[in-house]
């Protein structure tokens, strides 16, 4: 079998490489050890008959083009060439190498996105140490002037966030609470994952502010083993409902976890004013939180509205903390009474 | 062969380059044919058309006894690969569908709208399957995304069961003794489920690691089993 031809043969612009890279695909089909002279991309063109078909060819592509067939570059070569079936040969290569390249281009893509590896090394603990964590996590440092270290992993916290989400549902399910538009697991995947997520968000760019020492991963971290303090609350105020058992258990326990995660924060800022900025937003919004999952998903105290409800009650929707009848009467009254003394 | 060696013996022909070569003679009325041609990979197609043009029966029938012996499998615990070797979602997307028809709760514009839908509960199941699986992944399983997914879908079957058995509880009347009644039934096959895919599971991960790998399993089937146990019906 000859040596493929000169690769100069004129005109052949539209790519060579693709070409002859594609000729060892192209030999033998399927396997078989026979090399099927007829399908050979053999360019030489030096035998007799090629010559006298070639002739033909060009005649014939001559008429073809007249016609106004448009083409790439691969039909002048084709008829450069003049083999039998060149033209179908050299498109069906041209076509094979696009899809590599195509293929090639959105593995890389796939791999560089996709690649879960990325997330490997947070997800490096042992379960002591998750233990530990979550139990320093309830713990105040006393050295602020000290930048304290935080353990950048993201197993515990997201196991926190799935546990809170199932403290939730939980708790909803218990209080009858009616999600009109949304469902029950939506809207409880969305608070906690919303809140781990965004004040996170936050907090970093907060952090970026105040020039603070903290990264993203770190952030993530912290906010999410403070979420330990909230699971414990909401777990045991669920199931006994006493509402000064909660505000106990929300200054003790939410404190002590708030006080863990600001004390680290200082450790890590310089500045009064920012270490103040920094830490009374995390205590706030860590606080506040606690006070919202609360009251939002807890069975309401029994008897209030049932002294306030008439029979055309409407259901009890699930952000109405002011019942408008509450408010209409509180209204009516007090236009009552200012009328009176007018 | 002794033929040949034998008058070439006897022609005697000496001074050729190849002597044994020499009185090789082919008769003219044997023609010398054969495959040059090496059939390779020729089992192949013969089998795709095999069970191409097998009746439907077959086709269904195998399917359905490979997902019966998975689900004996979860059922009977053991430590056998055959759950993890050729893994199918047939299964789990039966079960799924199953458990969420029965714990579709009322219609959508009812007053008291308080069931999970049908899209909530398959939801909340390939989700959550999915998560634990990353999970499994990220702290350094060997099993792959399709047979994680595959044993977590077919522990499942448990839970199914209990929902079962729930619904006909809940015929004969919701008072104290059939919650008590329901919540044994759940609490058990919660514990077989869990108990079933670690068996499958935990095998796969490093050996002090494996709590680290059960709990997000534990809640699973946990959020599974209380939407089973806090399923009124209308």
């Amino acid at each position: 079998m000859a040596a493929p031809g000169p690769a100069g043969g004129g005109g052949r612009s539209g790519a060579p490489a693709a070409e002859w890279g594609g000729f060892e695909d192209n030999m033998q089909g399927g396997g078989s050890a026979v090399i099927d002279m007829e399908n050979m991309d053999d360019t030489s063109g030096s035998s007799f008959e090629d010559m006298g078909e070639m002739h033909q060819r060009m005649k014939e592509e001559e008429e073809e083009e007249a016609e106004g067939e448009a083409g790439a570059g691969e039909e002048e070569d084709g008829e450069f060439l003049g083999m039998k079936g060149l033209r179908g040969q050299l498109g069906r290569q041209v076509a094979d190498q696009m899809w590599q390249v195509g293929k090639r281009q959105a593995s890389k893509a796939f791999s560089l996105y996709a690649n879960i590896d990325i997330l490997r090394p947070y997800f490096d603990v042992e379960p002591v140490q998750v233990r530990a964590r979550l139990l320093e996590s309830m713990i105040p440092v006393k050295m602020i002037n000290f930048p304290q270290k935080i353990a950048g992993e993201l197993y515990g916290p997201l196991m926190l966030v799935f546990t809170l989400v199932a403290i939730l549902l939980h708790g909803m399910k218990t209080s009858d609470t009616i999600i009109r538009e949304g469902t029950l697991m939506g809207t409880a995947i969305g608070t906690c994952f919303g809140y781990w997520l965004g004040v996170s968000s936050f907090m970093y760019f907060l952090a970026y502010l105040c020039n603070a020492q903290i990264t993203m991963v770190q952030m993530l971290s912290l906010l999410g083993y403070g979420l330990f303090g909230h699971c414990i609350t909401l777990f045991v105020t669920y199931n006994i409902h006493f509402h000064s058992l909660f505000y106990i258990f929300w200054l003790v326990v939410g404190g002590l976890s708030t006080l863990r995660m600001v004390a680290v924060l200082v450790s890590r800022t310089v500045g009064h004013t920012q270490r103040l900025i920094l830490c009374g937003t995390l205590a706030a919004l860590h606080m506040l939180f606690l006070l919202y999952l609360h009251f939002a998903y807890h069975k309401v105290v029994e008897g209030i509205l049932d002294t306030l409800e008439g029979p055309n009650m409407p259901p009890f929707q699930r952000v109405a903390r002011d019942v408008p009848v509450v408010s209409n009467a509180v209204l009516n009254t007090t236009a009552k009474a200012i009328a009176l003394t007018l | 062969m002794a033929a040949v060696e034998g008058s070439g013996a006897g022609a005697g022909a000496g001074g050729t380059l190849f002597p044994g070569l020499a009185d090789v003679s082919i008769s003219q009325d044997i023609p010398v044919e054969g495959e040059i041609t090496v059939p390779v990979g020729s089992h192949s197609p013969d089998e795709d058309y095999s069970t191409l043009d097998e009746p439907v029966r077959d086709t269904i029938m195998r399917d359905l006894k490979a997902v019966g012996k998975k689900f004996v499998h979860v059922m009977y615990p053991r430590k056998s690969s055959a759950l993890l070797r050729d893994w199918d979602l047939w299964g789990p997307l039966v079960l799924c569908v199953s458990l969420a028809l029965m714990l579709q709760g009322g219609s959508a514009d009812s007053k008291d709208d308080g069931g999970p839908q049908f899209a909530e509960v398959f939801v909340i199941i390939w989700f959550g399957a999915v998560v634990i699986t990353l999970n499994s992944k990220l702290l350094g399983g060997t099993i792959s995304f399709f047979q994680s997914l595959c044993v977590l879908g077919y522990c499942v079957l448990p839970l199914t069961v209990a929902m079962l058995v729930c619904r006909l509880v809940l015929l004969a009347g919701a008072g104290t003794i059939s919650f008590i009644i329901r919540l044994i039934v759940v609490v058990a096959m919660f514990g077989w489920s869990t108990l079933a895919s670690t068996a499958f599971l935990a095998d796969s991960q490093p050996p002090n690691r494996k709590a680290l790998v059960v709990y997000p399993i534990f809640l699973f089937y946990f959020v599974i089993s209380w939407m089973i146990l806090t399923f009124t019906p209308q």
